[in-house]
């Protein structure tokens, strides 16, 4: 059994016990009547068994699988941040750059491991020239904020989020072909810190981190989600070119960062009013909700991974 | 046959583009009703069919300009064969039949209608046009029918006016109580009502402009 279906017979293994407990909660606690927390853990559950699906699939068909996979997540991504922006009637074609060209381009640039043109094409080029676009339509109204809230959008959900399919282009020596093991490790270890601190938070949580931000982020569940996380990517290294010790570090910089990540995309969503950014995934909300951690973790991870471990 | 997988092609393609949702603020009713909504694009009365189940939908036709869906080949078999629109002629001097009754005997068939009471495409920064008169009429003449409002949110900006690529964001249908002409009411007071009606269905928009900033 080679270490990639060593690690998805592991999580599958992890869901299958989740559910049980789910299942039992619904059963003892519940009595099978409706029970809204219990109803939306069970909801979340299921929801994973899809989304960890979905990655195996991707993983079974390899780099261009993952590519796929996550260009499709940030064109999910993007549609739930553009639809809770303001633009006009004359943003349509930077609007329609961003999905059409923007957002196709960055994956083909990917694929041809063109990292010299796809870590600036979005933030140097796509900043110039979306602005450029609009000024010819010569419409000011709230110009800066239109634009501004476009560039966002590309960032999170176009640039920052390729940046995980990005990792299997790194060629590490002596890891050669089993690149596509950092994705796993980044995505574990960021979605567990996740669902750690909602666990945590739920048993023991009292102090609100940021009251004003989001209600269910407190410091017992920020302590002990980063923490247990850690230590579980610290488990992990035997999939990684790391060090338990290395990958231990990485872990904490990752979960602190898909924390911080979790509490900006909050900020925004707050500040237009919703409580979620989209419907799609049952239990979690959109695509956004699930993947507010990995869009603020991936380029450092990527960038540990690649000014730490590549020749 | 054609028309049936024309059907399906359009619901679809309009599901994947805006994964749009349906949001009732009470159960759809069983006997026929007329959805009236904000027109701002072609495809309006398609987000309304998607929120309605596959039995309501297929008895449930659009009405539409017959100046517009009567041009062409393509456009006549859109509009009278895919989606079976109940087509009126807008223009009130060249008329020879009265949309009012159209609409009527479709009712009377026992299939609902979609109505767009702005009378055109709304192309303006303002929210909703005037209504025209026709949904005060048809309510008149028929006090047992529901008029439920249908607020289509965000579908303006997928596919502006003269684009023919659209932008997937995603939209939601807002449907609201019904609502009927009361005794006695006039016909102004109706169509105020029944466009504040609709107009409370839309959800508020976190940069919604201020008022006095008059956009």
């Amino acid at each position: 059994m080679n270490t990639t279906t060593q690690l998805f017979t592991g999580v599958f293994a992890v869901l299958l016990f989740a559910s049980s407990i789910a299942w039992s909660l619904r059963f003892w606690i519940a009595k099978g009547r409706p029970h809204s927390v219990i109803d939306n853990l069970v909801d979340r559950i299921n929801a994973w068994w899809v989304m960890v699906g979905l990655v195996a699939l991707a993983f079974a068909f390899g780099k261009t699988g993952v590519i796929i996979l996550f260009g499709l997540l940030s064109l999910l991504a993007l549609r739930e941040f553009v639809t809770l922006t303001y633009t006009r009637r004359s943003d349509y074609l930077a609007l329609a750059m961003v999905f059409y060209v923007a957002l196709p381009m960055q994956y083909a640039l990917i694929w041809i491991e063109w990292y010299g043109l796809y870590s600036i094409f979005i933030p140097v080029y796509g900043f110039l020239f979306l602005p450029i676009i609009t000024a010819l339509r010569a419409d000011t109204t709230r110009f800066l904020g239109r634009i501004a809230q476009v560039q966002w959008a590309l960032m999170l959900a176009v640039f920052c989020l390729s940046h995980v399919p990005a990792l299997v282009t790194l060629s590490i020596p002596g890891f050669e072909g089993r690149e596509i093991l950092l994705i796993a490790f980044l995505v574990i270890v960021v979605q567990s810190s996740d669902v750690l601190q909602y666990i945590w938070g739920k048993l023991l949580g009292k102090h609100k981190v940021a009251p004003s931000l989001s209600p269910s982020k407190t410091w017992e569940g920020l302590v002990g989600g980063v923490l247990s996380a850690t230590a579980l990517g610290a488990g992990l290294w035997w999939i990684t070119p790391f060090t338990p010790l290395q990958a231990a570090g990485i872990a904490f910089a990752i979960n602190l960062m898909g924390f911080f990540g979790g509490l900006v995309m909050s900020a925004i969503k707050r500040d237009h009013g919703v409580k979620d950014w989209g419907h799609l995934i049952a239990g979690h909300g959109g695509v956004l909700d699930r993947l507010d951690s990995v869009i603020f973790s991936a380029p450092i991870f990527f960038h540990i991974v690649r000014y730490g471990f590549t020749p | 046959m054609f028309e049936a997988i024309a059907r399906r092609l359009m619901l679809t393609l309009a599901r994947l583009l805006t994964g749009v949702r349906g949001v009732w603020s009470q159960p759809p009713p069983d006997s026929p009703c007329v959805y009236f909504g904000n027109h701002a694009s072609h495809a309006d009365f398609v987000l309304i069919w998607t929120v309605l189940s596959a039995r309501q939908r297929a008895s449930t036709r659009p009405v539409a300009g017959a100046d517009y869906w009567n041009k062409g080949i393509v456009r006549r078999f859109i509009g009278h064969r895919v989606v079976r629109g109940v087509l009126i002629e807008r223009d009130a001097a060249r008329r020879t039949i009265d949309p009012v009754a159209q609409m009527g005997a479709v009712l009377a068939a026992g299939e609902s209608l979609i109505l767009f009471p702005e009378g055109t495409r709304n192309l303006t920064d303002e929210l909703l046009l005037p209504f025209k008169s026709g949904l005060y009429h048809l309510a008149k003449a028929h006090p047992k029918v529901c008029f439920i409002p249908a607020w289509i949110d965000n579908l303006h900006r997928v596919l502006p006016k003269g684009e023919i690529l659209p932008i997937p964001l995603l939209c939601t249908v807002h449907l609201g109580g019904p609502i009927q002409v009361a005794n006695g009411e006039e016909k102004d007071q109706f169509l105020a009502r029944a466009r504040a009606a609709l107009l409370a269905q839309r959800p508020a928009h976190g940069d919604d402009v201020p008022a006095n900033e008059g956009e």
